[in-house]
């Protein structure tokens, strides 16, 4: 079966380039913002979105993310909103690759077999659930793979060669790296070091890598794009939308355009890398 | 619910650390390396005769171990029923059970090689304790405490910071423990590398709800070899305070299989059931939170919702998993106690005992003040007494004088 993310990743290596993946939070900060944001990431030039889930207790977010969730929180977002907000964008959008990004339990209390046909009829393409490793597959791994969905495996710097297999068993779609042993919003981790751990995962797996956390400038996304199968960039796009909010936190007429402007900045960055031969 | 009897109620986790649908290993891949590594370091440790010799050196003249079993005559008398005896978890060193624990940590974490230790902690104690043994062993010390707490439990974040431990206060989500542990869990993420992360209860991923309540088993264990001594037999039934359960564990655990042994643990009803409180059995249900599945509460969507109780140490809005599950067998009644409850035992323990016991077990005092007058002046009730009430005094002194809410 081909997902969205497998024809995007097809279509890229056609074109020589890698991919730029942005991340926002689904509710953050209304819904209906949240939404707009969300249609314009592509035409601002993002490849794949990854839409967080809002969750009281996100331990290994920084505090942007963390902020972010509980912005969306407090305007009453929850797990069911963040799939219609899916369904929302795909009546403007049928191609490009939309993944959730969250922690396990708003899926568990919705009921795991229920959360990925909902999911999958949304129009929601692969999942990143962080707090679900590979010890715990039977959870939703399994099930998101049977429903149809790309499951995509974080693998880190404490990540061995002799766990690497583990970790890509059962993985879809790409393998999301974190570039450092940190939070998100962290500080960058140097790309060279980057370029050595995706030429090792990439003698374990045909999966494209996409690697995140730290990267912020389009410099730094373009120095990244120079060794990976693509950049993401998550908390410099939240802060961006945080920046352009009154001082209630609500949207202004800023918003939408402070967060499609950075993308398309950071995506010039993307763009203008030079793929490493593989 | 039907939920099949277990042959043993003591041999859990299974092998991937559940016990029954609860436990596991729900982390950051960054921690898993880390946590597979504690796993077999732990497994090795308990086999190591050495391990338990050092252990045990320590346990008897530094910590102070055995902890004396009290007949409390005088509650005993004006309760009028079954006969109570203490465990004096509060006079080990630091003030608390906590040490029990912390010391088999800090022990695993120098075989490991690890120089840096970071704790999270509540009401204190559990820092305190961290603080204490890595002075004592010479490790650099990180304690993460909700800023409210830091507020609530002064005397003992200047303990912490006597003793040398950086003590950040948390000013994310409702500033208690839950965040002191997310915060914990985020410099664990950061620091992998270097960085022991001693957790302070019977929760998160597995291997730590097996090594706490191992580490805490010596409570129950001294129990059993002291009752005997005493009245040649088995209590007749235990009480302890939950807030993740690990005082509670640590006396539960030996007697498990014993069936003629009543078993109460205590959560905190705070406010009462109905309104804020921290009871995750009576007011919850089962969810994913740091590391482990278990009881949580919760609203309908998911989120973590904020516990409150009197007691900063019970002010957690899960319990650890083997809790869970042996709610769920049935093997361990789970009771509450509101602030209120706890502040009348507390002054009741005061004043017929001339022991000041922390908010925590007056919790658990609370309860038998109901358990002990409806059984038979033969019955033998063991409570744990697990920590000295001195770091509660001045908030329990601004309460009784009206200061405060």
């Amino acid at each position: 079966m081909t997902t969205r993310i497998d024809t995007r990743f097809a279509e890229l290596k056609k074109q020589g380039r890698a991919a730029f993946v942005t991340y926002v939070m689904a509710g953050d900060p209304d819904p209906t913002t949240s939404l707009e944001i969300v249609k314009a990431l592509p035409k601002a030039g993002s490849d794949v979105i990854e839409l967080g889930i809002p969750f009281t207790d996100p331990m290994a977010d920084g505090p942007s993310i963390q902020a972010a969730g509980l912005r969306a929180l407090k305007v009453g977002m929850t797990l069911k909103k963040t799939l219609d907000l899916v369904r929302g964008f795909r009546k403007v959008d049928n191609v490009t690759p939309l993944v959730l990004m969250g922690y396990y339990n708003p899926i568990y209390i919705y009921g795991v077999d229920k959360f990925l046909a909902d999911a999958k009829s949304s129009g929601v393409d692969g999942l990143i659930i962080v707090d679900l490793p590979p010890e715990e597959d039977d959870e939703l791994c399994i099930p998101a793979l049977k429903a149809g969905l790309n499951f995509i495996r974080l693998a880190t710097p404490t990540t061995d060669d002799k766990r690497l297999p583990a970790v890509l068993t059962n993985t879809s779609g790409f393998v999301y790296y974190v570039s450092i042993a940190g939070i998100t919003g962290a500080a960058a981790a140097d790309a060279n070091v980057v370029g050595q751990a995706v030429a090792r995962i990439k003698r374990h797996t045909g999966l494209p890598i996409c690697v995140g956390f730290g990267i912020r400038t389009p410099e730094a996304a373009r120095a990244i794009a120079e060794k990976a199968d693509g950049s993401v960039v998550g908390t410099a796009l939240v802060d961006a939308l945080k920046n352009s909010l009154d001082a209630e936190g609500r949207a202004t007429a800023k918003t939408v355009n402070a967060v499609a402007e950075l993308t398309a900045a950071l995506a010039q960055g993307v763009k203008a890398a030079k793929q490493a031969a593989e | 619910m039907n939920i099949a009897k277990p042959n043993s109620y003591r041999s859990g986790p299974d092998e991937r650390g559940h016990f029954g649908i609860f436990g596991g290993r729900f982390v950051a891949e960054t921690l898993m390396p880390l946590i597979l590594d504690l796993e077999k370091a732990y497994t090795a440790a308990k086999a190591d005769p050495a391990f338990q010799a050092e252990m045990n050196g320590y346990l008897k003249n530094y910590v102070g171990r055995p902890s004396p079993l009290y007949f409390a005559e005088r509650l005993t008398e004006h309760l009028g029923g079954a006969k109570i005896y203490l465990k004096r978890e509060e006079l080990n060193h630091t003030g608390s059970h906590k040490v029990n624990n912390v010391l088999g940590q800090i022990m695993l974490a120098r075989r490991m090689g690890k120089k840096r230790i970071i704790a999270e902690t509540g009401a204190g104690q559990h820092g305190v304790a961290t603080a204490t043994l890595c002075a004592r062993f010479g490790l650099e010390c990180v304690v993460y405490m909700g800023a409210v707490d830091v507020e609530r439990q002064q005397p003992n974040v200047i303990r912490m910071e006597m003793l040398g431990a950086k003590v950040f206060p948390v000013q994310s989500g409702t500033r208690t423990l839950k965040d002191a542990m997310n915060e914990a869990l985020r410099d664990w993420v950061t620091n992998v590398h270097n960085t022991f992360y001693c957790i302070g209860t019977v929760a998160g991923p597995h291997p730590y709800p097996t090594l706490v309540r191992d580490f805490q088993s010596i409570i129950g264990n001294e129990t059993k070899t002291q009752m005997q001594e005493v009245e040649g037999r088995l209590p007749d039934s235990l009480v302890a305070c939950i807030g993740g359960g690990s005082n509670a564990m640590g006396l539960f655990h030996p007697f498990l299989d014993d069936p003629s042994v009543e078993i109460f643990g205590v959560e905190a009803a705070g406010h009462g059931l109905t309104q804020l409180h921290a009871a995750s059995i009576a007011g919850g249900r089962p969810g994913v939170l740091h590391g482990n599945r278990t009881y949580l509460l919760m609203d309908a969507d998911g989120q973590i919702q904020d516990a409150h109780s009197i007691s900063a140490g019970l002010d957690y809005p899960g319990i650890g998993p083997e809790h869970s599950w042996l709610h769920e067998v049935g093997r361990v009644n789970y009771l509450s106690a509101t602030d209120d409850e706890a502040l009348a035992a507390f002054q009741l323990l005061s004043k017929l005992e001339g022991i000041i016991p922390a908010l925590e077990p007056a919790h658990a005092i609370a309860k038998v003040m109901e358990l002990a007058p409806k059984r038979p002046k033969d019955h033998l009730m063991v409570v744990n007494l697990s920590g000295r009430g001195d770091k509660d005094v001045p908030q329990v002194g601004d309460i009784l004088r009206g200061k405060s809410k």
